[in-house]
């Protein structure tokens, strides 16, 4: 086992259980912790991709601002334990089971698509290689530069909506 | 090298995960935590493909859904703010001001 695929199956765990933790955590504080592990384990998989500058975006967006927005507000509304009710027969009895059921067909069709990959990246070479920051930025900026201004008006908007909707009214 | 096939099933696990979070918890706040883990898992996929098949495309969108995910947090956290203020409640079966 070369030391690529052990990291890789140290992080998937750490992500994974950090996942688990997260719906599983009665306090929601315990829950955003439980994010930024799984964000920060998802930052190393994407370096061992060979995709650099998403795994400092996911590091410095992710895990600082969007995580320490989430923390800010669980802080500010006080929100305490969360109690399980039994409203919900269905939940109860078929919940489990259509969860598995839900993993057990994606990941079915996931292996029986996966032939159609391309044939030396299965065979362990990678034909392609990994995309340069370089080039990255070569395409956000030139074929991508519409999408990239729209989306600046995107955060453009949340911003304004999230002044708005956070305002005390006078 | 690791294989293409890997992280799929990763991003699956995180996705299917995400889902049974959305739907079973009840506070809002968590609610919106598990959308992020969805959206992450998404993210592994663009970057793997993108990885697989020498494209650039993958990254760019990854960085698209990113800041979609940084809009979508400001926002969706701003309505809680705004609830709270009214209701004094984060749990999503006590928002009922809809229901019959």
């Amino acid at each position: 086992m070369t030391l690529p695929i052990l990291l890789f199956f140290v992080f998937a765990g750490i992500a994974v259980g950090g996942a688990l933790s997260l719906i599983f955590a009665r306090e929601p504080i315990h829950s955003a912790l439980a994010l930024i592990l799984v964000m920060v384990a998802l930052a190393v998989l994407y370096l061992l991709m060979g995709a650099g500058f998403i795994s400092a975006v996911q590091i410095i967006v992710y895990a600082g601002a969007i995580m320490v927005l989430f923390v800010f507000v669980i802080m500010l509304l006080n929100a305490g334990v969360e109690n399980r009710t039994q409203h919900s027969i269905m939940a109860r009895w078929l919940g489990i089971p259509l969860a598995v059921f839900l993993i057990g067909d994606l990941a079915y069709w996931m292996a029986r698509g996966a032939h159609a990959l391309p044939l030396a990246e299965r065979s362990g070479s990678l034909a392609a290689g990994p995309v340069s920051t370089q080039d990255l930025s070569l395409h956000l900026f030139q074929s991508y530069l519409f999408p990239f201004e729209i989306t600046s008006i995107l955060i453009l908007i949340a911003v304004l909506g999230a002044v708005v909707l956070a305002r005390r009214e006078p | 090298m690791i294989p293409t096939t890997h992280y799929l099933y990763l991003s699956l696990a995180l996705f299917t995960i995400g889902i049974v979070g959305v739907l079973t918890r009840r506070n809002v706040i968590v609610m919106l935590m598990s959308i992020e883990l969805i959206l992450n898992a998404v993210n592994i996929n663009l970057v793997a493909f993108s990885r697989a098949y020498g494209a650039v495309a993958g990254q760019v969108f990854a960085i698209f859904i990113i800041t979609d995910a940084a809009a979508e947090a400001a926002v969706g956290l701003g309505i809680i703010l705004a609830f709270f203020r009214n209701r004094e409640t984060v749990l999503a079966d006590e928002m009922d001001l809809l229901k019959w």
